[in-house]
C-alpha cells in the first residue's frame, strides 16, 4: 500500500509511545544506571565504569548459563520447527475436524506458565507421575530432580509440548492460504508429493516459518517460570538458563551492578539476533 | 481415513497426556497421591476444589489475575488501536524506527525488568495494585496489540477512508462508525492474545504484588513450597486457570493463526 506522509499521525502514535516509553525507558535507564556503580547500601553510589561488564566476561557462571541457554534454544527449534511443519502438512484442510484440531491443538498456549511448569512436575514424579513412573517401567532410570540429563528430557519435552502448537498454527495458516491453482498446476505437471512440497508449498511458507522460528528464538531465550517451576535450575545448575541466572542475581543477592550489566547484555544479545530476522521479513515481505 | 491424520491425531493425545494426568490427581485425595501410582482416583474426591473455591486467599486470586487482565486487554488495545492505523495508512518522520523500537519491547525478556519495575512502581505508589500489574503487562502487549492491528489493518482498501472523507465524516466518526466495525475481528484478535500473553506470564505478576493484589500464579507457587506438597490442591487449582483459556479460545478458533502471524497470512 502506498502510503501518504503526514507528520500529524504522531498525534495517532503518542499514547502508545508515552505508555511505552514509561515502561521501558525508565527501567532501561536505572539499568544503565545501576551498570556502571557501585553501591554499599544507604542509596549511596559511586563510579565504576566498565568493571561490572569486564567482570562479567569473566564470570564462569554466566558463560555457563549462556551456553545452557543456546543449547537449549537451539535444540528446542531444531525440534519444534520441523515437527511443527510436518504436523501442519497432515492436517485436514477442511472439514468440521479442523476446528476441533485448531482448538485442542491451541490449549498449551493458553495455559499459565507456572501451571506448566506443576503439570509437567506431577507428570514427570519418578513414583506417581505418568512419564517418570512409566520411563521407570520401561527400564529406563529417570529421576529428574537428580540425574541432569533427565531433567534436560523433561525440560525439552515440555517446551515441545507447550510451544510446538505454535508453529503447527502458523504452518497451517499458510498452508490454507495457497490458492487452489498452484496444486491443479502441479498435478498437471504430473508433480509428485515431495515435488510439490518443495516447489510449492516450502517457498510459500517461507514468510510464516520466518515468524515462528522469531517467535520461538525470543520466547525460548527468555524462558524462566516453567524451569523454575519444574526443577528450579537444578539439579545442580544444570538447568539454570539465563534468567533463572539474571533474577537470583538481581532480586536474590542484590548485586546490582552485575545483575544490571548482565541484563544489557542479555537484552542486546537477543536484540541484536532479533533485528537480523525482523530485517529479514520484512525484505521477504517487500518482495 | 487417511493415514496421514495419524500424525495429528498422535499429537493430540501428546497435548491431552498432562492434561489428564493433571485432572487425574485434582480428583483424588492426598493419601491416595502419595500411596503411590494410580491410572485413575480410586476414591473420587472434589475436596481440593472445595477448599480452593471456599478459601478467600484462593478464589480472590483468580480474581485478581482476571481483574488486571481485563484492564490490561482494554488498555493496550484502546491505545494501540490509533497507532495501528497511523502505522498502516501514514508515512512520517521516524515511523520505522519507532515501530522496530515498539517491537524490541516484546523481545525484552521479563527478566530483564523485574528489578527496575519493583523500583518504579513502589515510587509511584502503585506497588501491590492491580493497575501496577496491568501496566507493567502494556510493555508487551501494546507492541503485540499494533502489531497485530496494523496487519488487519493494512488488509483493508485505503479507498474505504477516502470515501467516507468525501462524504463529509471527520477524523473520529469515520473511525469510529465505519473503521472499527470493519476491523472487529482484527480487533477480537488482539484483544484475544493481550488476554492470553498477561493471564500467563508470572514473574513480573509475581513481583509487583504481595497481598492486595495476589494473583493466582503467585498464590500457587507460594502454597506449593509452604504447605510441604500439597498435589492435590496444587493440580485443582491449575485445572482451574485452564478454563478461562479454554472459554476464549473457542471464539477466536478460526482466527487464531491469522493472530500469531500478526496478521500477516
Amino acid at each position: 500500500m502506498n502510503k501518504t506522509v503526514n507528520n500529524r499521525a504522531w498525534w495517532l502514535v503518542l499514547p502508545v509511545f508515552a505508555m511505552v516509553a514509561f515502561n521501558a525507558l525508565i527501567p532501561l535507564i536505572t539499568v544503565v544506571n545501576y551498570s556502571v556503580q557501585e553501591t554499599f547500601g544507604n542509596n549511596e553510589f559511586f563510579w565504576s565504569g566498565t568493571t561490572w561488564f569486564k567482570q562479567l566476561l569473566h564470570d564462569d557462571q554466566f558463560i555457563d548459563s549462556l551456553q545452557r541457554q543456546i543449547i537449549f534454544t537451539a535444540t528446542v527449534l531444531v525440534i519444534q520447527i520441523p515437527l511443527g511443519l510436518v504436523i501442519a502438512l497432515c492436517m485436514p484442510r477442511s472439514g468440521p475436524w479442523v476446528s476441533v484440531c485448531l482448538v485442542l491443538m491451541s490449549l498449551p498456549l493458553l495455559v499459565p506458565w507456572n501451571v506448566v511448569g506443576s503439570m509437567w512436575n506431577i507428570m514427570a514424579l519418578p513414583d506417581i507421575g505418568l512419564l517418570g513412573k512409566g520411563l521407570n517401567a520401561l527400564g529406563i532410570p529417570f529421576n529428574y530432580t537428580r540425574q541432569p540429563v533427565s531433567a534436560w528430557f523433561t525440560v525439552i519435552l515440555m517446551d515441545v509440548w507447550h510451544w510446538t502448537s505454535l508453529v503447527v498454527l502458523l504452518c497451517y495458516a499458510g498452508l490454507v492460504s495457497i490458492p487452489d491453482a498452484y496444486y491443479q498446476a502441479a498435478r498437471v505437471d504430473g508433480a509428485g508429493p515431495w515435488a510439490v512440497f518443495r516447489y510449492i508449498q516450502l517457498p510459500k511458507l517461507k514468510h510464516v516459518l520466518t515468524i515462528a522460528i522469531l517467535l520461538r528464538f525470543m520466547d525460548s531465550f527468555m524462558i524462566y517460570t516453567e524451569v523454575i517451576v519444574l526443577t528450579g535450575g537444578g539439579p545442580g545448575s544444570t538447568t539454570k538458563f539465563l534468567s533463572i541466572d539474571l533474577v537470583q542475581k538481581a532480586l536474590g543477592g542484590f548485586d546490582l551492578g552485575p545483575a544490571a550489566a548482565m541484563s544489557i547484555v542479555y537484552f542486546l544479545i537477543i536484540l541484536l539476533l532479533s533485528w537480523l530476522f525482523y530485517t529479514l521479513m520484512m525484505r521477504s515481505e517487500a518482495k | 481415513m487417511k493415514k496421514r491424520y495419524l500424525v495429528p491425531i498422535v499429537y493430540i493425545i501428546f497435548l491431552m497426556l498432562p492434561i489428564y494426568w493433571l485432572l487425574n490427581m485434582s480428583f483424588k485425595t492426598t493419601n491416595e497421591i502419595l500411596g503411590g501410582f494410580t491410572a485413575f482416583p480410586r476414591e473420587f474426591t472434589l475436596d481440593s476444589y472445595r477448599t480452593i473455591l471456599t478459601d478467600p486467599t484462593w478464589y480472590m486470586a483468580y480474581v485478581h489475575s482476571l481483574i488486571y487482565v481485563c484492564i490490561n486487554t482494554v488498555l493496550s488495545v484502546s491505545v494501540a488501536l490509533p497507532a495501528a492505523y497511523a502505522f498502516s495508512r501514514y508515512r512520517f518522520l521516524g515511523d520505522k524506527h519507532l515501530f522496530f523500537w515498539l517491537l524490541s519491547n516484546r523481545m525484552a525478556p521479563p527478566a530483564v525488568f523485574v528489578l527496575p519495575f519493583v523500583q518504579l512502581y513502589s515510587s509511584v505508589g502503585l506497588f501491590d495494585t492491580h493497575l501496577a500489574v496491568a501496566l507493567a503487562h502494556t510493555l508487551f502487549n501494546i507492541p503485540l496489540a499494533v502489531w497485530i492491528l496494523e496487519g488487519f489493518m493494512s488488509g483493508v482498501p485505503k479507498e474505504l477512508d477516502e470515501t467516507a472523507y468525501v462524504d463529509g465524516y471527520s477524523f473520529p466518526a469515520f473511525f469510529i462508525k465505519i473503521f472499527l466495525p470493519t476491523i472487529s475481528a482484527g480487533i477480537g484478535v488482539a484483544a484475544f492474545f493481550c488476554f492470553m500473553f498477561s493471564w500467563v506470564e508470572m514473574l513480573l505478576a509475581k513481583n509487583l504484588t504481595s497481598v492486595a493484589a495476589k494473583p493466582i500464579v503467585a498464590a500457587m507457587t507460594k502454597t506449593a513450597s509452604a504447605s510441604g506438597y500439597e498435589l492435590g490442591l496444587l493440580a485443582a487449582a491449575g485445572v482451574l486457570t485452564l478454563i478461562p483459556g479454554a472459554i476464549v479460545i473457542y471464539f477466536v478458533r478460526n482466527y487464531i493463526a491469522k493472530g500469531f502471524a500478526l496478521g500477516r497470512v
